[in-house]
């Protein structure tokens, strides 16, 4: 038996012990959770629906399986959150857009399924930018997000929903999704841990289309334990996405153990020093980032200086590359089979008249964009140059890992700003990008971890600040082990927001 | 009236028989008739996070039929998207090839026009290419402005062959249509069913001046749904553009439709007007591996295809007419070969007479298909032994062979059961023949004058007084020998 307070103290890893040994059963924890989304709610607007009642039965069948004796999953009794572009049988799934409004699935997604199958209790459905096109959690037909560390403040995006639940308490880890940055770039304004996989790791059905080639989906979590446990549920082939991965999966936890106890001793952490001179990177930021690098020497590792030489293209490729993709997942909305529909006179009409309301101002310029860049007399400049690109990029990346086991820069180049603050800048926004779209374009596997706040002054509220290390395909581990040896050293993720109980 | 060359390359999409769809485990069975929107799940219908995932018995399928016309199989070929917005069209896009298609080159053979009709000769037509994707589902307009959509075609598997531009008439582009539906029925790849639209087809015409070489501005007539409006509409198509050119007007690349009731093509839309269909390579797929090692050994299970079986069976003595009338369905050659391979080595030409006589008309009047026929190719062998060892007359085989149609017993059975066991025995035969003689001195005279029509009465008065069991050729060997004899003196009148 545990209070509230001790149940929303416990990492997810240490939830679900305690539900596996009896200490705490699966409906305490669910309400416990519950409760806190009723306080937070008002002021985050974290979550797109809340599901209590389908949760609370959940919890129950997750105590009445122990009761009986029968074997728990890894997630038993642990409430989660999915941002709302998982597909979850049976719950209204809007991807943040008011064009799938009142969409209901009837079918299942693999996210869903693996949590659901691994016992986890589902509370409810995350907010997030429309289509995971933002980085703010702004470009929404519905109530921004706030950031649990500062109300006034994004929580970055597009899994800002998810990010702000799992900061506040108001879940025990969250699902988002990560295009160039979603997962990494929240987690790392709201102090947490955020890992995008290597593509294809986790599957993709059931997670609705930005751009195919590029999205990802991950935990965020507040500590480094409960994403090893959490991308253990999601990891391993699925045989309904072509593109995800037969590797074995491999002990996530056991390199979290090696991290958090052994150190990294023997391990180069890769630098690229010309991507530091980025204009416009906060000097805060930095300063966070150098201490990072400073206590990940600390735990044995050897920096080691890299080079790639495509960075400052990355950008230019992702945003050629993810909105001719998104032009065309995006096709399919047209108010004939499910979502919105204004009917109108003429099908051109009611194509037009169903696509002009439901989509917003962000997501319509993107597929302006993506079907300018795949006009047949535009493709080969724009789209077929970028693929050149982005060929060049992996290779930089494969290159920089033969010197370094993992490389290692800052998340987002400044903490969170103030709502409406980048609202009419899209090039600022689309800036904020810069160091996280790398490993979407290789499809490395990344993380972001808590390195620590910027100092409060004046207006200025102390922010979360993240570090970001991206890993060689298939490199989950060797992540996960560093991340775990950064989080032995540090106390960051201990910090908690007022919202949540504590002192920030 | 000036000569233009005609030039005809045609798109052909071929609806492939997998229990499943192109990109979906959802089944679906074309069936005439059956409820709209009943053979769907949520990738058909688009739904969002639904992925492809390539049907394996579909691509078999395709690389079997890429063998049989001789393409070269790419070991790698890239999925694309291609967009347009229809209602038909759940995904706003379509999952086809582009610039990398699983079969290049290649070609189909077809009867060259120019030989002899006993020649057997061929003509190749050279393919360019041909791609896998998915289909549409279908529209239908139901008046009042509404429009009511089936998705249950919708990610059904498709081939489209594409030839080069090198058929010369409508009827050889019909007849190419013919050789693409006998060899993916062959195959037993697709009901290949144009009236049901397994099998679709478009045609690019266009004309030039004998000897040019470059091609004409061509147009492309869209959704020939029977060969007879296939070739209609190259006709109608083929005077209308020699109607512009012959008043000095120039060919607009055009997409045109074709109008039965009037036998013209009409404009759909000029090139200015075409859709920017966006391919680019599908981010959902991986490229499309084919192991080199399995395309040979699929290539190795082939069957023996419609040409090589006509020139194997003129090889063994038949004409080349009654080698196509054996070919043209695969069940039915193979018939053939089974009771060839049952029978005495020079039984080709009464095997064939049998089976493209008797046993087809048996089948036609019985409505069944040759995979349904009742007489094992075992039986119709014993039958061609019985015959051939003059145990039985041809006469008394036909009744035989319908008898083991309807009964489902075997020749020899028959032939014991009701006797039908020939009489060889010369000095009984000779007896009977003598009795039908005398008792028809009219038919004699005639006979003897040199009506030789008249011969046949007799044999046939024989065969009946002996129920069918003489030997004919005794009987007309008895004939000869009455006949030979002096003719007897008249009795003397007073």
């Amino acid at each position: 038996m545990g209070t509230s307070e001790e149940i929303l103290s416990l990492s997810a890893r240490a939830l679900a012990a305690a539900v596996h040994a009896g200490g705490v059963s699966a409906v305490e924890a669910t309400r416990a959770y519950l409760e806190q989304i009723t306080a937070t709610e008002p002021i985050l607007r974290a979550y797109r629906c809340t599901l209590p009642d389908r949760a609370l039965a959940q919890a129950a069948a997750v105590d009445a399986a122990r009761q009986a004796g029968e074997a728990l999953g890894p997630l038993a009794g642990v409430p989660i959150g999915l941002k709302d572009i998982f597909v979850t049988e049976g719950v209204e799934t809007t991807c943040g857009s008011a064009i799938l409004s009142g969409w209901t699935p009837p079918y299942q997604g693999t996210q869903a399924r693996r949590c659901a199958e691994a016992g986890a209790v589902l509370l409810g459905k995350l907010a997030m930018d429309e289509f995971g096109m933002g980085s703010s959690n702004e470009n929404t037909p519905f109530e921004a997000v706030r950031n649990p560390w500062a109300p006034a403040y994004v929580p970055g995006g597009s899994s800002g929903g998810t990010a702000a639940a799992v900061a506040a308490r108001s879940c025990a880890l969250g699902l988002g999704s990560d295009t160039g940055g979603s997962i990494r770039q929240p987690a790392s304004l709201c102090n947490l841990v955020g890992l995008k996989p290597t593509y294809g790791r986790v599957s993709r059905h059931g997670m609705i289309a930005f751009a195919s080639s590029l999205d990802q989906a991950g935990p965020l979590t507040r500590e480094v334990g409960d994403a090893a446990l959490a991308l253990s549920v999601l990891a391993g082939h699925d045989p309904h996405d072509a593109t995800s991965l037969t590797a074995p999966v491999p002990d996530y936890l056991a390199a979290v153990e090696l991290g958090a106890r052994v150190g990294l001793g023997g391990l180069r952490v890769g630098v690229d020093r010309h991507a530091m001179q980025l204009e416009g990177l906060d000097p805060q930021v930095r300063a966070r980032f150098e201490d990072g690098l400073a206590i990940l020497v600390g735990a044995g590792a050897t920096l080691a200086e890299v080079e790639l030489p495509h960075f400052d293209h990355a950008v230019a490729t992702y945003y050629v590359l993810c909105t001719a993709e998104a032009s065309s997942n995006l096709a399919r909305y047209d108010g004939i089979r499910y979502g919105l529909r204004r009917e109108r006179a003429s099908l051109r009409e009611t194509y037009e008249a169903t696509r002009h309301d439901g989509f917003g101002a962000e997501v319509k310029r993107r597929i302006l964009l993506g079907t300018f860049v795949l006009r047949a007399d535009s493709y080969a400049d724009y789209y077929g140059r970028a693929m050149k690109v982005r060929t060049l990029i992996a290779r930089d990346y494969a290159a920089a890992f033969e010197r370094c086991d993992v490389l290692a820069s800052p998340t987002s180049p400044v903490p969170g700003w103030r709502l409406g603050a980048k609202l009419d800048d899209p090039l600022a926004m689309y800036l904020s990008d810069v160091f996280t779209i790398g490993a979407n374009l290789a499809g490395l596997p990344a993380m972001s971890i808590p390195a620590g706040f910027s100092d409060a002054s004046g207006e200025h509220p102390a922010l979360p600040i993240g570090l970001q290390l991206i890993g060689p395909r298939l490199g989950e581990a060797t992540l996960l082990r560093v991340a775990a040896a950064h989080e032995a050293a540090t106390a960051w993720h201990r910090e908690r927001p007022l919202l949540a109980g504590g002192a920030r | 009236m000036s000569d233009y060359e005609v030039v005809i390359g045609l798109e052909v999409h071929c609806q492939l028989a997998t229990a499943t769809k192109m990109f979906t485990p959802c089944a679906y069975a074309y069936t005439l008739g059956v409820e709209p929107n009943t053979q769907i799940d949520a990738y058909t219908l688009g739904l969002p996070g639904t992925l492809p995932v390539a049907n394996r018995e579909a691509v078999n399928h395709a690389v079997r039929l890429a063998l049989a016309v001789h393409c070269e199989v790419q070991p790698v070929s890239r999925w694309a998207r291609k967009h347009y917005f229809y209602p038909d069209l759940p995904k706003g896009y379509q999952i086809t090839q582009a610039d990398q298609p699983y079969a290049q080159a290649g070609y189909v053979e077809i009867a060259d026009p120019a030989a002899e009709p006993e020649s057997l000769a061929t003509k190749r037509i050279p393919l360019q290419r041909i791609h896998m994707e998915e289909d549409a589902g279908k529209n239908t307009h139901v008046g009042g402005g509404d429009s009511l959509v089936d998705f249950n075609r919708a990610g059904a598997p498709l081939v489209e062959i594409v030839s080069l531009p090198a058929l010369r008439s409508a009827a050889e582009a019909a007849d190419y249509v013919r050789e693409l539906r006998t060899i993916v029925r062959y195959l037993g790849i697709s009901e290949a069913n144009m009236e049901e639209g397994t099998l679709r087809c478009d045609a690019n015409v266009s004309l030039r001046r004998p000897g040019q070489a470059e091609l004409g501005t061509r147009c492309e007539i869209k959704n020939l749904n029977s060969f007879k409006f296939l070739e209609a509409a190259i006709n109608a198509e083929i005077r209308r553009q020699t109607d512009l050119l012959e008043r000095g007007e120039a060919v607009v690349q055009s997409t045109m439709s074709y109008d039965p009731s009037a036998d013209q093509t009409r404009v759909m839309r000029t090139k200015e007007a075409a859709a920017d269909y966006r391919y680019f390579p599908e981010p959902d797929m991986p490229p499309l591996l084919l192991d080199e090692a399995w395309i040979a050994a699929t290539a190795a299970e082939l069957p023996e295809l419609a040409w090589d079986r006509r020139r194997r069976l003129v090889g063994l003595g038949l004409s080349a007419y009654d080698a196509g009338v054996l070919t043209a369905e695969r069940e039915l050659s193979e018939y053939f070969d089974a009771v060839l391979a049952l029978a005495d080595a020079d039984q080709a030409k009464p095997a064939c007479n049998w089976i493209t006589g008797e046993l087809l008309k048996l089948l036609n009047q019985s409505g069944r298909s040759i995979a349904a026929c009742p007489v094992a190719p075992a039986s119709l062998a014993e039958l061609l032994a019985l015959v051939d060892g003059d145990t039985i007359s041809g006469r008394a085989a036909k009744e035989v062979l319908d008898k083991a149609f309807h009964e489902g017993l075997s020749p020899a059975a028959i032939v014991e059961r009701d006797g039908y066991r020939q009489v060889s025995d010369h000095a009984a035969i000779a007896a009977m023949v003598r009795e039908v003689v005398a008792n028809n001195p009219k038919q004699l005279e005639q006979l003897r004058a040199g009506k030789d029509k008249v011969r046949g009465f007799f044999v046939g008065q024989v065969m009946r007084a002996s129920n069918g069991q003489a030997n004919p050729q005794i009987v007309n060997a008895v004939l000869d020998q009455l006949l030979a004899e002096p003719e007897p003196e008249p009795e003397p009148k007073d």
